[in-house]
């Protein structure tokens, strides 16, 4: 065996390294880049704006944006009390006893289930048993139980990153437990709980399976009316328009899979800008 | 009054605490009631073992090995694609690149985790679906492997955001030691700080492979969909996903194929569940480093 010279081998490995990296992340910005060059011609004020037409072959793509930001909002109300609440008790009150384990335990399990798996869960029990339906609402139920783990993770560590010696100050004054958490805790730790939220919408923006069975139609003459209502949405739009329909012309998919892209990627974006902005920001 | 209403908060938040594990719990019990009664018109064995998918047919057959081994394929697939190249990426901005940098490309990362799986198997299909069939010559580019490739650019993300942090805290001085003794700064990388982050690397594969085992929109747009067990990698194959989301639409409400299909859900929740016991079991170790 040839022994290398180490600085030689470092110089090798890290070009190696450096090559990975490419290989890791270019491909992602070509598929971008690829999305952005075809769909811009389709996007256009009409294309935004009005109901499809010619079985879905022309016209634009209203219903199913209406109906992704219906579904999200609602699922984003539901979870984020629920999160921020689970949150705080594992930060502020849990013990470190074998009970909180098993919060974190299923909290992790949660985060791991397949998102078809939500989809079967929310169909037997929001559609079938609590007969709400195939709706916005089945729909919204099932992503905010998905959704769950991430926003507690997130908040958690929001939480988590408010110095020790606020909670002190505030309760060797005498202010109750509660209190200090509500006055002092958590409002050093909104921006990190927000931007956790963006994130976790722009997720559940793009998640197709869970909502497959749960909320969504293939067509839905017009804009939902309730939350009781099917719904057409972009993610499923998207790939109905791109598998199960002949002869669609191509600058309509792209310009579908450009809108859906672009919402996700704007909320991601904010969300780490938002991040990096209150970071500096940050007095401690 | 001050201390009933904290009481209540108090027990507020604890019940929102509990709800995680009301759900998992609930999502368990569920499966498993749908699989039960599917259970008991059908053995396990040969629901398992069974080499034929043949839902609707008379008599109907529900063998699931052909979709096991389809799922298995491409999650192979994928990870052979993604654990090399996700290491090596979380190294390098760990450990290589200038912070500033190093900041870009981890929001980048993350940018890339929220691109929607139906987006991936659209690009997929147009164009990496051709370039498969016609650099292999095949009669169709809807293969494991073109699923694999894809899948791969899903696991990257999570791989390379948590071995990254795996990798970071490994405490300081580990690397002072190793540099202090004339070490070149990769002969320290590779011996030093790769094996204190092994756990939380090996975590990071975990939670990769529980993200593609999972995935099922682009697998179900870019693997073709036969339910056969496959001679190779360049031919199409079906997953677990694939199968429960073509097909529960045009079940019958608890009929034996509906309920077939929470029994696939019910093996891919345990299948998931012990990969992610393993992980968090990983993780918690890196964390006593």
């Amino acid at each position: 065996m040839i022994k290398l010279n180490p600085k030689l081998s470092q110089k090798f490995s890290y070009t190696l390294l450096c090559l990975a990296a490419i290989f890791a992340i270019v491909p992602v910005l070509l598929m971008v880049f690829i999305i952005i060059k075809n769909g811009a011609s389709a996007i256009s004020w009409e294309f935004l704006s009005s109901m499809p037409k010619d079985g879905m072959r022309g016209g634009g793509i209203l219903p199913a944006i209406i109906g992704t930001l219906s579904i999200v909002s609602c699922a984003i109300i539901v979870t984020l009390p629920i999160g921020v609440c689970a949150a705080i008790y594992l930060n502020e009150y849990a013990k470190d006893n074998i009970f909180t384990r098993i919060i974190k335990l299923a909290i992790v399990n949660l985060a791991g289930v397949p998102s078809v798996v939500y989809g079967l869960f929310g169909l037997g029990i929001f559609v079938m048993f609590l007969k709400l339906g195939v709706s916005i609402i089945a729909g919204a139920l099932t992503l905010s139980i998905m959704e769950l783990p991430v926003i507690i993770t997130t908040a958690k560590s929001a939480l988590n990153s408010v110095p020790y010696y606020f909670r002190e100050a505030s309760l060797s004054l005498g202010v109750s437990r509660w209190q200090t958490i509500r006055y002092v805790v958590l409002p050093n730790a909104i921006p990190g709980i927000l931007t956790g939220a963006i994130l976790s919408i722009a997720r559940i923006s793009g998640e197709t399976a869970p909502i497959l069975f749960t909320a969504v139609a293939f067509y839905v003459p017009h804009l939902p009316h309730s939350i009781f209502d099917q719904v057409m949405a972009l993610p499923y739009h998207l790939y109905i328009i791109s598998t199960q329909i002949p002869n669609m012309p191509k600058d309509v998919i792209y310009g579908t899979a450009l809108v859906l892209l672009m919402m996700v990627l704007t909320m991601s974006c904010v969300a780490i800008f938002a991040r990096i902005y209150f970071r500096k920001r940050r007095k401690w | 009054m001050q201390k009933v209403l904290d009481l209540i908060i108090e027990k507020i938040i604890f019940i929102c605490a509990i709800a995680s594990i009301i759900f998992v719990i609930l999502i368990f019990s569920f499966l498993f009631k749908e699989g039960l009664s599917f259970f008991k018109n059908y053995e396990v064995s040969k629901f398992i073992g069974g080499h034929f998918w043949y839902p609707s047919s008379d008599p109907a057959s529900f063998g699931i090995l052909s979709l096991i081994v389809g799922s298995v394929l491409v999650t192979l697939g994928a990870c052979a694609i993604a654990v090399p190249i996700g290491i090596m990426t979380a190294l390098f901005i760990s450990e290589i690149v200038p912070k500033g940098a190093r900041d870009v490309l981890k929001s980048l990362v993350e940018l890339m985790a929220a691109i929607p799986s139906v987006v991936i198997g659209f690009v997929g299909m147009i164009t990496l679906v051709p370039l498969v069939k016609s650099i292999f010559s095949l009669p169709t580019g809807l293969t494991a492997f073109s699923g694999s490739i894809m899948l791969a650019f899903m696991a990257i993300p999570t791989i390379v955001t948590i071995s990254e942090d795996a990798i970071r805290s490994v405490p300081r001085h580990y690397k002072q030691g190793a540099l202090a003794l004339g070490a070149t700064k990769w002969q320290t990388l590779r011996r030093i700080v790769l094996k204190a982050a092994m756990p939380g690397i090996i975590a990071a594969v975990m939670l990769g492979i529980s993200r593609v085992i999972g995935e099922t929109m682009a697998v179900m747009m870019i693997t073709g969909n036969a339910a056969h067990i496959p001679h190779s990698i360049f031919e199409p194959v079906r997953t677990m996903t694939a199968t429960i989301a073509a097909e529960m639409g045009e079940t019958v409400r608890s009929g034996m194929h509906y309920k077939s299909l929470f029994a696939i859900g019910l093996v891919l929740f345990l299948i998931t569940f012990l990969i992610n016991f393993i992980a968090d079991l990983f993780l918690g170790k890196n964390k006593n480093t």
